[in-house]
């Protein structure tokens, strides 16, 4: 039996199973994380356009991660704001 | 109250209509009155492992747009009188079914059977998105393989927020059936474990389905395979998996390989 074991392969379940492992816990945050992101995006878009009119693609946000921390960016391109200031006054 | 059942994988080819097809005809014979809807427009083939593929006339897209009645479209298995078929259409694409149309004809099956049993194509695009739409359950079709459990994991994730069930905070309740399981590669631990592929996944197992040649001859002769060999190993593992469906408690039969010493031996030489 010992002699034979040397001859066979190592087994390969174990490694498919710890690639998984791997691969989809990160995966699933990826998933998750998109998701959250298109409704940040939404949200936030819908809050700016009641004061300032700008199109979808001048509101990005973007996610960052560090080791330790991580960061949410959110870039809003803005118009020309003289009009929109002389209005006001 | 009808059960809306989507049976879904991601991944293609790893037993959604042999399994459709063989639950369906298990649940029919235990006397629940079934049918068997075939979402894969443009490659239907729950027509063909049911035998009934030159009986269809009409099909879920003329239902859906109203060129049909239900009625008309469905139908009833030879063998097993409280067994129906709903087939697909072979020339039209998946931009056909409405989401408005299949919430209809959804509803009218529900008031006409105990079962309704949505074969999903393979892919996370429109059509298996429509197909799991308005399930209250899902059968999780998965091999014991990495790309077949991976796809099956973003199905999961889908199926907790792509289907009314979860848009009304719900919970979607959700069965693993582990297929095409090969005793011999899981004894020399070349195959992903039972255990493994669960806690992966973390749903609970309906059933562990043998590779099996009676499968392949089912589907030759165009019967489910607990119809046409109801004593093969596959057969009996589908009518313990349709029990669980109904929410009996029967134990879980992990498929063990034929054969005394001599073909344990034989088939680990060969390996
Ligand atoms: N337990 C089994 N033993 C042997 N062969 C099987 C078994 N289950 C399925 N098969 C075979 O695997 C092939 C694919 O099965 P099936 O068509 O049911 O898969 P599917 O998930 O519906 O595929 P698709 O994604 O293309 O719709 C068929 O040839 C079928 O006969
Ligand atoms: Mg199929």
């Amino acid at each position: 039996m010992n002699l034979l074991a040397l001859f066979r392969k190592k087994p390969s379940a174990p490694i498919a199973r710890e690639r998984l492992q791997v691969l989809l816990a990160h995966e699933r945050g990826a998933h998750g994380q998109s998701e959250l992101l298109a409704k940040l995006q939404e949200e936030i878009l819908a809050v700016i356009a009641k004061h300032i009119k700008v199109s979808r693609d001048q509101v990005q946000v973007k996610l960052d991660r560090n080791e330790d921390i991580a960061t949410l960016e959110i870039d809003i391109e803005m118009p020309d704001l003289s009009p929109l200031a002389a209005a006001r006054h | 109250m009808a059960k809306v059942l989507v049976v879904t994988s991601g991944k293609g080819g790893v037993g959604k209509t042999t399994s459709t097809a063989a639950l369906g005809a298990a649940l029919a014979q235990g006397g629940e009155n079934v049918v068997v809807v075939d979402f894969d427009v443009g490659l239907r083939n729950l027509d063909l492992i049911m035998g009934a593929e030159r009986r269809v006339v009409y099909d879920l897209i003329n239902v859906v747009q109203g060129d049909a009645k239900l009625n008309q479209a469905l139908i009833r298995d030879k063998r097993i009188e409280n067994l129906s078929l709903l087939p697909a259409s072979q020339t039209r694409d998946k931009d056909a079914l409405t989401p408005e149309g299949v919430e209809r004809v959804i509803g009218e099956l529900r008031e006409k059977f105990d079962w309704v049993i949505c074969d999903s194509p393979a892919g996370i695009e429109k059509g298996a998105l429509l197909a799991m739409r308005h399930a209250d359950m899902a059968v999780v079709v998965t091999n014991p393989e990495v790309s077949s459990v991976r796809d099956s994991d973003r199905i999961i994730g889908m199926l907790d927020s792509k289907t009314v069930k979860a848009e009304n905070g719900e919970r979607m309740e959700k069965h693993l059936l582990l297929t095409r399981y090969d005793p011999g590669r899981a004894a020399r631990n070349e195959m992903l474990k039972t255990e493994d592929v669960l806690e992966i996944l973390s749903i609970p197992l309906l059933g562990i389905i043998p590779e099996s040649e009676e499968v392949l001859r089912a589907s030759n002769l165009g019967a489910p395979v607990t119809l046409n060999s109801p004593t093969s190993a596959p057969a009996r593992a589908y009518f313990d998996a349709a029990r669980r469906l109904k929410g009996e408690k029967v134990e879980i039969v992990v498929p063990m390989q034929r054969g005394g010493l001599m073909s344990k031996l034989f088939g680990r030489r060969v390996a």
